[in-house]
């Protein structure tokens, strides 16, 4: 009862808090906007040079303030907002009317969701060990070198190393495709060609999502390891004779996780827009291309569509490893 | 028999911050023996250099401790060495079988996100490779033995409370029955009743076991309480060495009478003075005897030379120019 | 204050590598006044050039001076993330003193609050937000727009080390002798976190001018004024990588390499100083 009421109520207040500021963020901001997004459409049906007539221009002027859910005062926008959120409802693309934003976004998920899960796991892991050992052993000089790599890479945005990659292995040594998900015409037969594929155009994205995200997690895990090291456990541990092996990894990087696990719930949301950016640099046909094309068309319905499901996603996302913390951490476990 | 003895021994803590250079003298000419099969007792305010002078007889220095002089012999049986020169390796194969340690801090030596079977399991399979029964066994029959409940193995540090946590320590200081052991203020974070009990179980181990015990607190009537022979620290040094009862009866240095007289008695309703002032900060001494300013008996003697510790009567030795002028 | 930084200069090779590159950075940017091209006029100088004593780094397909042009736009990348840090460092350090020091219910709500903004996905929003006003995005308002997203983490860092201060013995004094909170906050804590201020503001300057090139690269912030985003954005637009231009594209990306890591490494170097226990570290460290 006590870890329901001091552990997971707090955090199911938390996700829902966050919920609600993000999607409230969301319904204002578009509202703010100086040019109306339903005069904007029919210049465009205009401008398209078919002639309409007033009367159905005023008809379709209706059917669209009620399709952006423009219809009403604010607060009832607001609660109609609400009901098409839940209903997992997002309206219709303004570029390619009136395709549903979520068949648009449903396309482009799963390509996030599994570069996203596999590089986010990999660098958390590879940059753990790494900076639990490089900690731990602070004056062996592979470490100082490991440490001075991740300090390189460690501040570059996401951006401007997957540019960096992209000028190295695409254009200066032409290894790995340019950009996009799959080779130009082919056909989605599930072989293993199409997976190597995959794999291909998914390398450069993925290497330097794990590029950075590994210098991340190394430098707090090496600064966590090297106090940890200096706590009085490890102190006897070591005078009690027990192998380095073992203090690594069942004292000092074990112990040096449970930080590390709250780091990745904290950050996972800037991990994700890290994955938005480099996605668009090498055109991989996610979220952030999508986002991207969405941007530079004016689509504010995918727009808003995206950043919806992104809040949802990496709350929940959050939620998710907060409720995993506990079988990590016998002190909130057993209080 | 002398199991421990060494002669002249100096650790400092060396230091530079930024181009500052600071040395600490916690440990500065300390020779004591220790014999076997007994309570031997080190005293001393905080700050006198006793848990630097632990480590060092230990074998744990590591920068910015640095020993500049003196050996730490052992005569364990038939095994003879020097902790100081010992391989890391060997330092391993010594400790937990023939020396083991009880911390300061014992609250938090154990790791919080393990069970305390665990840490039994770390600490014997580092020395001896035994099979899991045999483990059972030898775990379950040392708690036992110490009057610990054996349900304590499958929780977690922070479920235990103090007193048991210091116990566990103990008993996992204890599980491969070392000839020496080095308890660094056993007590000291504990209350009154529980420190009782963990002072008796030292005791008790002893007794069983008849090893050694050496027993670092500022606490005199624990001292009192259990030591056969006791040393008294002050800035780095050993000021005054006799059996207890010789101690307590019979103090010599002006400060070792500090110490007592700060001591209850029962029935005794007199004010109790304390030394004056404080101990000096250990990286800057004052010349001569540390301890000649806030002695009320102080010479011009005092400020200028170091006393050394000479034996005043049978076993009683003090460093200091009242006593050894009188000899 | 000056006494440390000369003890890192001496001390810490980060330390000395951040200063000089930012001092570097500041050089340049001061250049900029003098500048003989107007950065938003094109073709002032002959196109595509490579670099030559002329042009130091070469001229663009729009006719300007590389080397010119990035001093334009280390200025306004500087300019814009002072802009954004000031307001930024307002939001944190009032919310971190607040929710550290007075604690309970309101701490409680307005931890919540903060974390809601470390948590939320905000390259998402801030796109959302930047797309809606796009044509007013210039230097002031963008870094008005990222000053406002970006306190949450640094009112945590700062909350914490204010919890910690709050338990020590010298707060006791002061509150039982009668001293105000306010005055307790200005003469007691703000000593112990004002280098630590410094610190996190280094890093969200970082994250400021990483944000502005990453909008700039979608189109989002007012294209005309250079910036070290907007000149990546012209240059990748124009397909400099595909033609062989690689001095246009390289010299943001490299200035921008430069300033993150040089910033990088100062906070490091500033928050270990202050923490004694790496101090120590680093000194066994040299030691070996």
């Amino acid at each position: 009862m006590l870890f329901f009421k001091s552990y997971l109520l707090p955090r199911i207040i938390q996700y829902i808090v966050v919920i609600l500021i993000g999607t409230t963020v969301v319904f204002v901001v578009p509202r703010l906007m100086p040019t109306d997004p339903v005069q904007k459409t029919l210049e465009l049906v205009a401008l398209q040079g078919t002639y309409i007539d007033p009367e159905a221009v005023e008809k379709l002027r209706e059917t669209l303030k009620e399709l952006y859910g423009l219809k009403g005062t604010l607060f009832e926008q607001y609660i109609a907002f609400w009901k098409r959120l839940f209903k997992g409802d997002f309206g219709p693309s303004f570029a390619q009317f009136p395709t549903p934003v979520m068949d648009l976004i449903r396309i482009s998920l799963p390509w996030t969701t599994v570069l996203l899960l596999l590089t986010t796991t990999l660098s958390w892991v590879i940059g753990n060990i790494l900076g639990g050992l490089a900690g731990y052993f602070s004056n062996q000089r592979w470490a100082r070198v490991l440490e001075g790599v991740a300090m390189v890479i460690r501040p570059v945005p996401y951006y401007i190393v997957a540019l960096g990659l992209l000028i190295i292995f695409a254009f200066a040594f032409p290894i790995f495709p340019v950009g996009g998900g799959l080779s130009v015409g082919r056909e989605l037969h599930l072989t293993l060609d199409l997976l190597l594929d995959i794999v291909r155009h998914a390398f450069l994205p993925a290497l330097s999502l794990v590029l950075v995200g590994s210098s991340v997690w190394f430098m707090t895990m090496r600064l966590l390891v090297s106090n940890i090291v200096r706590e009085d456990y490890v102190l006897y541990a070591q005078v009690g004779g027990i192998s380095d092996r073992e203090i690594v990894f069942r004292y000092t990087i074990r112990n040096a996780l449970l930080p590390q696990i709250t780091g990745l719930a904290l950050s996972l949301g800037q991990i994700f827009s890290g994955a938005l950016i480099t996605e668009q640099v090498f055109a991989y046909p996610g979220l952030g291309t999508l986002l991207y094309n969405s941007v530079s068309r004016g689509d504010y319905n995918l727009l808003m569509g995206i950043t919806l499901l992104s809040i949802i996603g990496i709350a929940t996302g959050v939620l998710i490893i907060d409720l995993i913390y506990p079988l990590f951490d016998p002190r909130i476990r057993y209080r | 028999m002398t199991i421990l003895k060494t002669e002249n021994l100096k650790a400092y803590y060396i230091t530079e911050i930024f181009g500052i250079k600071r040395t600490v003298k916690a440990v500065d000419g300390v020779s004591i023996d220790i014999n076997n099969n007994e309570i031997f007792g080190i005293a001393g305010e905080s700050g006198c250099g006793k848990s630097t002078l632990i480590k060092t007889l230990l074998g744990i220095v590591k920068p910015p401790l640095t020993v500049l002089d003196g050996d730490v012999n052992y005569s364990i049986g038939d095994k003879k060495f020097n902790i100081l020169s010992l391989s890391p390796r060997e330092l391993k194969n010594i400790r937990w079988e023939y020396i083991s340690y009880i911390p300061q801090s014992s609250m938090s030596v154990l790791n919080p996100v393990r069970r305390i079977r665990d840490s039994f399991k770390s600490f014997i399979n580092a020395h001896k490779k035994i099979e899991k029964k045999e483990f059972k066994n030898l775990v379950e029959e040392h708690l036992n033995a110490l009057g610990l409940p054996i349900e304590v193995l499958n929780a977690y540090p922070h479920q235990l409370s103090g007193g048991m946590r210091q116990r566990v320590t103990i008993a996992l200081a204890t599980i491969l029955k070392p000839k020496v052991i080095f308890a660094d203020e056993p007590s000291t974070a504990l209350d009154v009743v529980v420190q009782r009990g963990v002072i008796q179980l030292l005791k008790d181990i002893q007794k069983e076991q008849k090893n050694t015990i050496i027993l670092v607190t500022h606490d005199m009537a624990i001292h009192a309480n259990i030591c056969d022979r006791i040393a008294i620290m002050y800035a780095g040094k050993i000021i005054e060495e006799a059996k207890t009862e010789e101690i307590f009866k019979n103090p010599l240095h002006p400060y070792t009478k500090y110490l007592i007289g700060s001591l209850p008695k029962i029935g005794d309703k007199s004010y109790r003075v304390s030394a004056p002032g404080s101990p000096p900060p250990l990286s800057n001494l004052p010349p001569g005897c540390s301890f000649h300013p806030r002695c009320p008996y102080v010479t011009e003697r005092c400020r200028k030379e170091i006393p050394s510790l000479v034996e005043a009567r049978d076993g009683h030795k003090v460093a200091c120019f009242l006593v050894s002028k009188e000899v | 204050m000056f006494s440390a930084i000369k003890d890192l200069l001496k001390y810490d090779k980060r330390f000395t590598f951040g200063f000089s590159v930012m001092t570097l950075m500041i050089f340049l940017a001061i250049l900029s006044f003098f500048s003989p091209y107007d950065p938003k006029v094109w073709n002032v100088v002959p196109r595509d050039m490579p670099p030559s004593l002329k042009h130091l780094l070469g001229t663009t397909s729009m006719g300007q001076d590389v080397f010119w042009l990035a001093t334009y736009a280390i200025r306004n990348s500087l300019l814009l993330s002072v802009i954004a840090v000031i307001i930024s460092r307002v939001i944190a350090i009032l919310l971190g003193l607040i929710t550290g020091y007075k604690g309970g219910f309101l701490d409680r709500f307005l931890m919540t609050i903060n974390d809601s903004f470390v948590i939320l996905p905000l390259l998402p929003i801030l796109i959302l937000i930047a797309s809606v006003i796009k044509g007013a995005l210039n230097i002031n308002n963008l870094g008005i727009l990222l000053g406002i997203f970006g306190w949450a983490w640094d009112a945590r860092v700062l909350r914490s080390q204010i919890l910690s201060l709050r338990e020590r013995e010298f707060t006791y004094t002061a509150k039982l002798s009668g001293m105000k909170t306010l005055s307790i906050i200005i003469k007691e804590y703000l000593p112990f976190i004002i280098p630590l201020i410094m610190a996190t503001a280094m890093n969200n300057m970082l994250w400021v001018i990483g944000m502005e090139v990453t909008l700039a690269i979608l189109g989002l912030s007012s294209l005309e004024i250079p910036t070290l985003g907007t000149m990546i954005h012209w240059s990748v637009n124009s397909q400099s990588l595909l033609l062989g231009i690689w001095w246009w594209i390289l010299t943001p990306v490299f200035i921008c390499i430069l300033l993150f890591i040089s910033l990088y490494m100062l906070s490091v170097s500033i928050s270990e100083f202050l923490d004694p226990r790496t101090r120590l570290q680093r000194i066994e460290v040299m030691k070996g």
